[in-house]
């Protein structure tokens, strides 16, 4: 009985010092923090990818409360619907932008780009990349290993195993660029979605000299500048022979599809294909 | 008998072409000379297409400090200055040389006679050195004369040269000595004068007693340069593993070897000091070996810079059946080529067969945590778990870890019981954690 008296009564005494303790740090380091942050958090939509170049969730709703404007802050993932939202509970204006969806810019398959050597070594992008050029001629393409789908976290990037190139699922896709940083390439591009996921992009990264693209790939861009000569909106710049379509000027019309020679131009999610000139003279 | 301290492995040997001579190889139909091929800024053409050059003559002009200057090896006329593929797949500026004969630059001196004299003071020596282009033929290819001039304060003590050619297969740096030794003992007591040291060590290993034996006789006649005949063991040819072997100091971590007061020049490279100083001679042609199990014909060949792989080994009998990989370079150290169209640079020490067999990787297994890779490792780093860290992109640990130490000389894949790519997560690591680096010192 005696015993059991001593040991509560001692317990009681060192809980009830230990509570005084806690309480009084708990009120003198007492951290103010906005309660707006959880509600913002609360609003996004917790996929903690880093898209938006803050660490996780949290990060990104402290930064939002904590600035002025939320011009260049954006959820890729939520898009502007959640953009709104957070607007809304902090009394702000959202911008709003484009969606905009991964692209990978090289069409480099097999049955295009014939494969001379065999990697026998660690299958990763990034380890292939650092030892050498690639598996085909062209040193700027696809590697095929998949370092983009193991970067993303939402499934929507694969690689087909018959072309070895990664597809885009548009509907996952967040554009979060986990895959654009995962590409020791550089090919995988955030470009606007488009009206109706329709979208016109220069399918191919290499910058070498035309008559050396032209050995390495079938469909790789030579940069014979066709394409900038014929679009109407100067949507199209060429660098170190490569071609590269604006988004933000593009207006879809699709002249760029017809008279690329390499059909290097790629056109997704158009109703009918437009015919090639040649093709449309002979119909 | 000396050796490193720390780690290393002893592979099997195999060194088939050892004892034979140095052949000189033909003269191809056209060379691309790779304007880009050692650590460093590429050098700019100073020829342009049509001129007519000759053996020796000066094609690319050294860009910056760390650059080279790049000569013809043949003579004839520059027919483009275009883009070659090089060991790795990527495109680098080449330039290309239609042959036409072989003349020689007047001022070269092709005789065989020995020129032991040098009058030269240092800074002349060190202008000599750059003018004629040389860079370190160990494999890691630096501009010599950025050696031979220590930063401000750093004095060196002591010369050693890396004649230890500790690679398995590879014979070029042996041949070299048993033919032009006392070439190399006048190149060594050059590299002495440039240098103002006055001792010079030459540290072989002793699975060239031919080599040794016939240096310490011809040494007699040179004071103060020493042979240190030294245990087989891989990789005894970096150089903070030769240094720790012969004078028994360990260079610190991020450190340049000067600090702790030696040189070390490859025995390839003293060979082309003495040729470029006492010859006029400029680097343009090295000695490689072409070797293999089932090489039909291993031997040692003097080449010109430029020519394509595939020209120098159909000489040498051309490429056995049966071959899985070839490997430019030794088998510890050494990348497999894509394919052998890719010019020889100043750096080539050798094409090596593979069978089939031999090439194809293991498949990888789980660490059994067995530390070989730590017990082997010469730096004392702990590849096991830089593997790992590299898998995760743990990049400030493995700065903590000293990836930046690691010498790539792969004893830690060679000796894993689990075949696991270790050497080439670290590299990977190594890479991105170097450039971290830069970034972060950049601003």
């Amino acid at each position: 009985m005696n015993l059991v008296l001593i040991s509560l009564i001692t317990l009681g005494v060192i809980g009830s010092v230990a509570a005084v303790i806690l309480y009084v740090v708990a009120k003198k380091f007492h951290v103010f923090e906005d309660p707006r942050i959880d509600e913002v958090e609360e609003a996004l939509p917790a996929a903690n990818c880093g898209g938006c170049g803050f660490p996780g969730c949290r990060g990104f709703a402290d930064a939002c409360v904590k600035s002025d404007e939320l011009g260049d802050l954006f959820c890729p993932v939520g898009g502007n619907d959640t953009m709104k939202k957070v607007a809304e509970i902090l009394g702000k204006v959202a911008v709003a932008k484009a969606p905009t969806v991964a692209v990978v810019r090289c069409n480099g398959t097999c049955e295009h780009r014939p494969h001379n050597n065999e990697y026998d070594g660690v299958k990763h992008c990034f380890i292939a990349h650092n030892l050498y050029s690639g598996e085909t001629n062209c040193s700027w393409g696809c590697l095929g290993f998949g370092d983009c789908e193991l970067s993303c976290e939402f499934d929507a990037i694969k690689v087909n195993p018959i072309t070895k190139i990664p597809e885009v699922d548009e509907d996952k896709c967040t554009s979060c660029g986990a895959c654009v940083r995962a590409c020791p390439k550089l090919l995988i591009e955030l470009r606007k979605k488009g009206p109706k996921g329709r979208r016109v992009y220069v399918n191919c990264r290499n910058e070498d000299k035309g008559h050396i693209t032209r050995k390495a790939c079938e469909v790789g861009c030579i940069g014979c500048a066709k394409c900038q000569k014929v679009c109407p909106h100067e949507a199209i710049t060429i660098t170190n022979s490569l071609a590269f379509i604006h988004d933000d000027k593009c207006k879809l019309c699709r002249e760029c599809v017809i008279v690329c020679p390499t059909n290097a131009i790629t056109d997704v999610n158009f109703p009918a294909p437009k015919k090639k000139k040649e093709e449309a003279i002979v119909n | 008998m000396k050796t490193f301290r720390i780690g290393g492995v002893h592979p099997a040997e195999n060194k088939f072409s050892a004892g034979k001579k140095i052949q000189q190889a033909e003269i191809p139909k056209m060379v691309a000379i790779p304007l880009a091929h050692y650590i460093g800024n590429p050098s700019e053409a100073i020829v342009k297409k049509g001129d007519l050059v000759k053996v020796g003559q000066m094609i690319g002009q050294a860009n910056g400090f760390v650059s080279a200057n790049v000569h013809a090896s043949v003579s004839g006329k520059v027919n483009k200055i275009d883009v070659q593929l090089d060991a790795s797949g990527y495109k680098r500026p080449a330039v290309f040389i239609d042959v036409d004969g072989d003349e020689w630059l007047d001022t070269i001196d092709r005789s065989t006679v020995v020129k032991r004299e040098c009058n030269l003071t240092k800074e002349e020596i060190i202008k000599k050195v750059q003018d004629a282009g040389i860079v370190g033929l160990g494999g890691a290819t630096f501009p010599a004369h950025v050696k031979l001039s220590p930063p401000p304060g750093k004095k060196a003590e002591v010369l050693i040269i890396n004649a230890v050619e500790c690679e398995p297969y590879l014979t070029c740096d042996h041949q070299l000595m048993l033919e032009h030794g006392e070439e190399i003992l006048v190149g060594v007591s050059i590299l002495m004068k440039a240098l103002e040291v006055e001792k010079a060590i030459i540290g072989i290993e002793n699975n060239k007693p031919d080599a040794i034996s016939h240096l310490k006789q011809l040494a007699t006649a040179f004071k103060s340069i020493t042979i240190e005949p030294l245990k087989v063991q891989y990789p005894q040819g970096g150089e903070k593993q030769l240094i720790d072997a012969v004078i028994r100091r360990q260079v610190p971590s991020g450190r340049i070897p000067v600090e702790v007061g030696a040189v070390v020049f490859n025995v390839g490279t003293t060979y082309a000091v003495y040729e470029a100083v006492q010859k006029n001679k400029p680097m343009f042609e090295r000695v490689m070996t072409i070797t293999g199990k089932d090489a039909p014909n291993p031997s040692n060949y003097r080449v010109r810079l430029g020519t394509y792989l595939s020209h120098v080994v159909e000489q040498a009998g051309g490429v056995p059946e049966g071959t899985g990989k070839i490997i430019g370079g030794g088998p510890m150290m050494g990348r497999s080529l894509m394919n052998l169209n890719i010019p020889m640079a100043k750096g080539s020490a050798g094409v090596l067969y593979m069978r089939d067999e031999e090439a194809v990787r293991r498949p990888v297994q789980n660490c059994i945590r067995c530390s070989k890779c730590v017990s082997v490792c010469p730096m004392g780093l702990e590849p096991y778990l830089l593997m790992a860290q590299s898998e995760r992109n743990m990049w400030p640990e493995m700065e903590t870890d000293r990836v930046m130490d690691c010498i790539e000389c792969g004893s830690c894949s060679y000796t894993c019981p689990s075949n696991r790519p270790l050497l080439d997560y670290i590299r990977y690591g190594k890479a991105t954690v170097g450039g971290i680096i830069r970034n972060r010192n950049a601003k």
